[in-house]
C-alpha cells in the first residue's frame, strides 16, 4: 500500500472523531481538557471561536459529535460533550473584553436578513473586519428559531440574550420589527455590498384532512411554540395530541404539559426506529409522562357540534425487510379523544418576499439554488445560510454556514473569486516531557457516562420558564471530562527509527497495531492483529521498516490514545503529539479578531 | 519501565478459545523491564501460546530464577501457580514440584546468566533427568540487571556497549542440550512470534524436557552495532532450518505437503506438530546430525532456528524412570503419605 500521507491536514483531523463530525469543527478534546483544569473561560473561548454560541449549544445542540465519539465505540456511551460545553458556559468569567472587537469601518455594508444563528455568525465574523452589518428581524426579539421554537425550559432567554448581546455590542445594527418585504427593494437601495439571507425555515407543514378548517383548536407546531414564546398562548386543553415525532414534536408535547394539559400523546405514523427525534429528547419527553403511540396514521378530525372532540386514525401494521418498510396494512380504525391537536410534521423555508426576477434561481420546490461550498446564490453578492439555504438542519449547521458565507462575503467584497477557499492546516507538537512523563492525562477511566441532574418532576411544571436541566455538578464534570480519550493527542510514527522489537504491538490494549508484510489493502486488513470492524475508520500504513521491509499498520478505530505504544518504544519511533487543526475563518488574520493572548505586543 | 496502567478494556472482537477466554485474560502484571526488551515479546508469545492451548490458568506452573528474564513469569497468566527461585536454582524447584504433581504444565523461564553461569549444573541435571517441563532461556548475551557485562553466551568477537570485544567462547544451550540427550531442542527469536508461538505450544505438550533458546535482545546494553545479539544482527543471521506448526487435538491438518517435505510428530496428548524442512538436507530426528549442522552453520556466522531436534522422550521421563505415583501428592491421603511410626519401624527393620 501507499504509505499514509500524515502531512495532509485531514489525516489527524479524522482521528479526532468529534471534531471531524462537528459541522463547525469545534476543538472538543482541547476544551474538555481546559474544563478539567478548571479553565472555564478558556474552554468557552475555544468553543466560541468555532461555534459562536457555546451557552446555547451546550443546551440544545443536536450534538453530531456524540454519536461519532470514540468512547461510544470503545464502550457503550459517548462522552457527554454537549453538557460539558454548558459547564464552560455556565462557569466562565466575564469574557466580553476578550472577544473580537469591531475594526475601524472599511466602508463596506452587509445586510443580513433574519436575526438567527446564521446571520449572527456572519455579523460576528465580519464586524472585526470593519464591515457595517445590518441585521433585519421581523419579530420584536432576536435569535430566530432559537428563541421562538425552543421552549424556555430548555433554553432560558438570559442565555440567548447574553450570547446574542455580545455580537450586537460588537457593533451590529440590529433592527427589530423590521421585516424585509421585498428583496428587490433592498437590493435597489444600493447601499449594500452583499446580502445574506438567514431567514430560516419558518413555515410549518400543513396536514390537510377532513375537518381541518372546522376548529380553532388545531395548531401548527412551530407557530404554536412561537405564540408561547411571545406569551400569546398561555393555556391548552386537558387532552392534547401531537402529530409527528421530530424534535419540534418533543418541544410541543413538553410545552403542553406546562400549559396545563393532563394527558399528552405523541401520535407516530411509524414505529420507533423511524423516529426523527433525538434519542435524548424522546427520553426527556417520556420521563415527563408523555405517551408515544406508534403506528397510527391520522385520517380525519372529529368535529361534534362545531367542537374538536377527537382525531380518527388508521392503526397500521408494517412489513419490514432489512429494517426498511416494504408494505403496510390497516388493522382497524381508532378515534382518540382530544381537546387540542398540534401538527409537528415538519417545516420548510418560504420566500414570498424574494422576487423571482432578481437573477436568484429557485428549483421546482421553490428552494433557492445555493452553492454548498460558497453559499452564494445564482446572483453574485446574495448569499444564503442556515435553514434558509438547504431546509431545516440545526443550529450548529447554521453557524458553520454563517462562517463559510462570511468568508465568501469578505472575498466577494474584495473582488476575489468566492470559490477559492482558504485551506485547512494542521500542526503537531510532542507531549513528551521526560521519561514516563507526558503532558496530558492518559489514564483510562472506566467510569460510565454521567447523567445530568434534572429539576424534580413536581417542580418543573409550575412555570414554563423553569430550566429542566441543572447542569453537571463539579464531581460529575471531573469524571465526565476524564472519560474523554484525548483523541487529539496523536500516535505519530517514524518508520526510520523503528527496530521492530514488537513492544508496541505487545502492549496495545486494543490490539490496533500490526507489523506485517506490505500488500494490497483488501489483503492486508486480513492480517491485522485484531479484526477490522469499521472500514470507515482511517488505517495508517507506514513506509517500509528498516530491518525487514515490513510495514507498521494502525487501525485507528479503537485506539484509546493511552500512549503505551510510545511509552514502550525504545527508540521513540512512536511519539504522542497533539494535533491542532487550523480551521479558517473570515477574520483570521485581523488583529482585532484574535484573542488577547494571541495579539502581538507591538 | 512503564508508568501508565494498561487500560482494562479490549477489542470487542477478540477471538475466544475453547474455554471462552480471550488472549487478554492470559496476561499478568505490567512489565517493569526496559521499553523494547525482547523478553516482553517472549512474554506476549507465551500468553498467545497458553491461550491457543486453551490452558486453564490453574493448570500452569511458572518457575524462574534471578535476572531480567526471571522477572517475566510475573507478566503472564496471573492466575497460574508460580515460584521464583534463588539464582540458578529454578531447575531443582521445578524437579521437586514436578515429582510431587505431574498433572501441571511446567514452564520455566530463565536467562543466559541464570542458566549458563550460576545455574549451569542445575540445568544440566534437569535435562539429564528429563524433567517434564518447558524450559525457556531468554538469551541476550549480557547481564542486563548489572549493567551489561558479557554473559556466558556472548559470542567471541561481539562488542560490549563500551566497545570491548569478547574473547571467551560461548556456551551454546542448544548444543549443551543435544549433548545431554534432550528430546526437544529448539531455537527462536523474540522478534518472530510466527515461529516462536508454535514452538512454545509444542514444547508445553512435549513429554519430557523441552528446551527453547530464545534470542531476546537486550535493548539497553546489547542492541548496538558490533553486537551479535542485537535485533538487526539476529535478523540478518537468522537461519530457519525447520518450520514447526502446532496442531491442537481437535483441529484438522489443513494443508497437505508433498511426501518428504513435511513430517508429523504426534505429541503425548494427541496434538501434533508438523515439521517442514526449509533445508532439504536437514533431519530433526537425528541428534548427531543436528549437532553437526549447528556447528557448521555457526561457523558460517548463522544462528540455526526452528525445532532443531525432537524425539520421543516419554520412556526416559522423570516419572517413568523413578516410577513415581500418578496421583499428585496433594491428593494422596495423609495416612498414606505419612504412615506413622509403626510403618517406619517396619521399613527400618528391612535394612537391619
Amino acid at each position: 500500500m501507499q504509505p499514509t500521507d500524515t502531512g495532509h491536514p485531514d489525516h489527524y483531523h479524522r482521528v479526532v472523531d468529534c471534531q471531524w463530525a462537528c459541522p463547525a469543527h469545534t476543538d472538543v478534546p482541547e476544551y474538555i481538557r481546559l474544563i478539567a483544569q478548571g479553565r472555564f473561560t478558556d474552554a468557552y473561548l475555544v468553543n466560541r471561536t468555532s461555534n459562536v454560541f457555546p451557552g446555547i449549544l451546550g443546551r440544545v445542540c443536536d450534538r453530531p459529535c456524540e454519536p461519532a465519539c470514540r468512547r461510544g465505540r470503545v464502550e457503550e456511551k459517548p462522552v457527554a460533550i454537549c453538557r460539558l460545553k454548558r459547564v464552560a458556559a455556565d462557569h466562565r468569567d466575564e469574557v466580553r473584553a476578550q472577544l473580537p472587537r469591531a475594526a475601524a469601518p472599511n466602508g463596506r455594508r452587509v445586510a443580513c436578513i433574519g436575526a438567527g444563528p446564521a446571520s449572527l455568525t456572519v455579523a460576528n465574523d465580519l464586524l472585526p473586519l470593519g464591515y457595517a452589518v445590518t441585521v433585519f428581524e421581523q419579530h420584536g426579539l432576536s435569535g430566530g428559531l432559537m428563541r421562538t421554537n425552543i421552549p424556555a425550559f430548555r433554553l432560558p432567554a438570559e442565555v440567548l440574550d447574553e450570547e446574542i448581546g455580545a455580537i450586537v455590542e460588537m457593533g451590529a445594527d440590529l433592527r427589530l420589527n423590521s421585516p424585509v418585504t421585498s428583496l428587490k427593494a433592498l437590493l435597489a437601495d444600493g447601499g449594500y455590498d452583499a446580502v445574506f439571507v438567514g431567514s430560516g425555515a419558518p413555515k410549518g407543514k400543513e396536514l390537510r384532512l377532513p375537518g381541518r378548517d372546522d376548529s380553532d383548536r388545531i395548531h401548527i407546531g412551530i407557530d404554536w411554540l412561537h405564540a408561547i414564546a411571545f406569551g400569546h398562548t398561555q393555556k391548552v386543553g386537558e387532552r392534547v395530541l401531537i402529530i409527528g415525532v421530530g424534535n419540534t414534536a418533543m418541544d410541543c408535547c413538553r410545552s403542553a404539559l406546562r400549559l396545563g394539559a393532563r394527558t399528552v400523546k405523541v401520535m407516530a405514523r411509524k414505529s420507533r426506529q423511524f423516529f426523527k427525534a433525538s434519542e435524548w429528547e424522546l427520553e426527556d419527553a417520556e420521563s415527563e409522562g408523555v405517551e408515544i403511540v406508534v403506528n397510527h396514521a391520522p385520517k380525519a378530525f372529529v368535529i361534534e357540534g362545531g367542537r374538536l372532540t377527537g382525531l380518527r386514525f388508521d392503526v397500521l401494521e408494517y412489513e419490514l425487510e432489512d429494517g426498511r418498510i416494504v408494505g403496510e396494512r390497516v388493522l382497524r380504525e381508532h378515534v382518540e379523544p382530544c381537546d387540542d391537536v398540534i401538527l409537528a410534521i415538519g417545516q420548510e423555508n418560504a420566500f414570498p418576499w424574494i422576487e423571482r426576477d432578481l437573477g436568484i434561481e429557485f428549483d421546482k420546490w421553490q428552494v433557492p439554488k445555493v452553492d454548498p461550498v460558497t453559499f452564494q446564490s445564482t446572483r453574485p453578492g446574495v448569499f444564503f445560510g442556515g435553514d434558509a439555504a438547504f431546509g431545516p438542519k440545526n443550529i450548529i449547521w447554521a453557524v458553520e454556514h454563517g462562517h463559510q458565507a462570511a468568508i465568501s462575503i469578505h472575498r466577494h467584497c474584495r473582488g476575489l473569486p468566492v470559490a477559492e477557499r482558504p485551506a485547512h492546516a494542521a500542526a503537531l507538537a510532542s507531549r513528551k516531557m521526560g521519561l514516563h512523563e507526558w503532558s496530558y492525562h492518559n489514564e483510562y477511566n472506566p467510569a460510565p457516562r454521567r447523567l445530568v441532574p434534572h429539576v424534580a418532576l413536581g417542580e418543573r411544571f409550575k412555570k414554563i420558564k423553569i430550566e429542566v436541566e441543572l447542569g453537571f455538578t463539579p464531581e460529575q464534570t471531573a469524571l465526565e471530562g476524564d472519560r474523554c480519550l484525548n483523541c487529539d493527542i496523536q500516535t505519530v510514527f517514524s518508520a526510520p527509527l523503528c527496530i521492530e522489537c514488537d513492544a508496541c504491538i505487545d502492549i496495545c490494549p486494543v490490539d490496533c497495531l500490526t507489523i506485517t508484510a506490505d500488500g494490497t489493502e483488501a489483503e492486508l486488513v486480513g492480517r491485522l492483529k485484531a479484526p477490522r470492524r469499521l472500514a470507515t475508520e482511517p488505517l495508517y500504513v507506514s513506509a517500509p521498516l528498516k530491518q525487514t521491509g515490513r510495514v507498521m499498520v494502525k487501525d485507528e478505530d479503537l485506539c484509546v490514545h493511552c500512549g503505551l505504544c510510545a511509552e514502550r518504544c525504545p527508540t521513540a519511533a512512536w511519539d504522542m503529539q497533539k494535533s491542532t487543526v487550523k480551521i479558517p475563518h473570515a477574520c483570521d488574520d485581523e488583529p482585532t479578531c484574535q484573542l488577547p493572548s494571541q495579539r502581538q505586543t507591538a | 519501565m512503564t508508568s501508565i496502567v494498561k487500560p482494562r478494556i479490549a477489542h470487542p472482537a477478540l477471538p475466544k478459545n475453547e474455554l471462552g477466554l480471550t488472549r487478554r485474560q492470559y496476561e499478568g502484571a505490567m512489565s517493569t523491564l526496559c521499553a523494547g526488551c525482547g523478553h516482553d515479546s517472549v512474554t506476549a508469545a507465551i500468553v498467545e501460546a497458553c491461550w491457543g492451548l486453551s490452558l486453564r490458568p490453574e493448570q500452569l506452573a511458572k518457575l524462574s530464577g534471578i535476572g531480567c528474564s526471571s522477572k517475566t513469569t510475573a507478566y503472564f497468566v496471573s492466575g497460574a501457580h508460580g515460584f521464583n527461585a534463588v539464582h540458578g536454582r529454578m531447575p531443582s524447584i521445578a524437579t521437586g514440584a514436578n515429582a510431587a504433581n505431574r498433572e501441571l504444565c511446567y514452564v520455566g523461564v530463565s536467562g543466559d546468566g541464570d542458566s549458563l553461569s550460576i545455574g549451569l549444573g542445575q540445568l544440566a541435571h534437569a535435562i539429564r533427568r528429563n524433567v517434564n517441563m518447558l524450559y525457556v532461556i531468554e538469551n541476550n548475551g549480557v547481564y542486563g540487571l548489572t549493567k551489561g557485562q558479557f554473559s556466558a553466551s556472548a559470542d567471541v568477537g561481539t562488542k560490549s556497549k563500551r566497545g570491548e570485544a569478547n574473547t571467551q567462547p560461548p556456551v551454546d544451550p542448544v548444543l549443551l542440550a543435544l549433548t545431554l540427550g534432550a528430546t526437544f531442542v529448539a531455537r527462536s527469536f523474540s522478534g518472530d512470534k510466527r515461529q516462536l508461538v508454535p514452538l512454545l505450544q509444542a514444547g508445553m505438550r512435549h513429554q519430557g524436557f523441552a528446551l527453547i533458546d530464545v534470542l531476546s535482545p537486550c535493548v539497553t546494553f546489547n542492541d548496538h552495532e558490533g553486537s551479535t545479539k542485537s535485533y538487526a544482527f539476529t535478523r540478518e543471521h537468522y537461519h530457519a532450518a525447520v518450520e514447526a506448526d502446532f496442531i491442537a487435538r481437535a483441529r484438522e491438518i489443513a494443508v497437505d505437503y508433498a511426501e518428504g517435505e513435511s513430517t508429523v510428530v504426534t505429541m503425548h496428548d494427541g496434538s501434533r506438530v508438523r515439521l517442514r524442512k526449509l533445508d532439504p538436507g536437514y533431519d530433526p530426528s537425528d541428534r548427531v546430525a543436528a549437532y553437526d549442522y549447528i556447528e557448521r552453520k555457526f561457523a558460517d556466522g548463522e544462528y540455526v532456528t526452528g525445532l532443531i531436534h525432537v524425539a520421543d522422550g516419554s520412556a526416559s521421563e522423570l516419572h517413568a524412570a523413578n516410577r513415581t505415583t500418578a496421583t499428585p501428592l496433594n491428593r494422596v491421603p495423609y495416612e498414606r503419605l505419612s504412615p506413622g511410626a509403626a510403618a517406619l519401624g517396619k521399613l527400618m527393620a528391612r535394612y537391619r
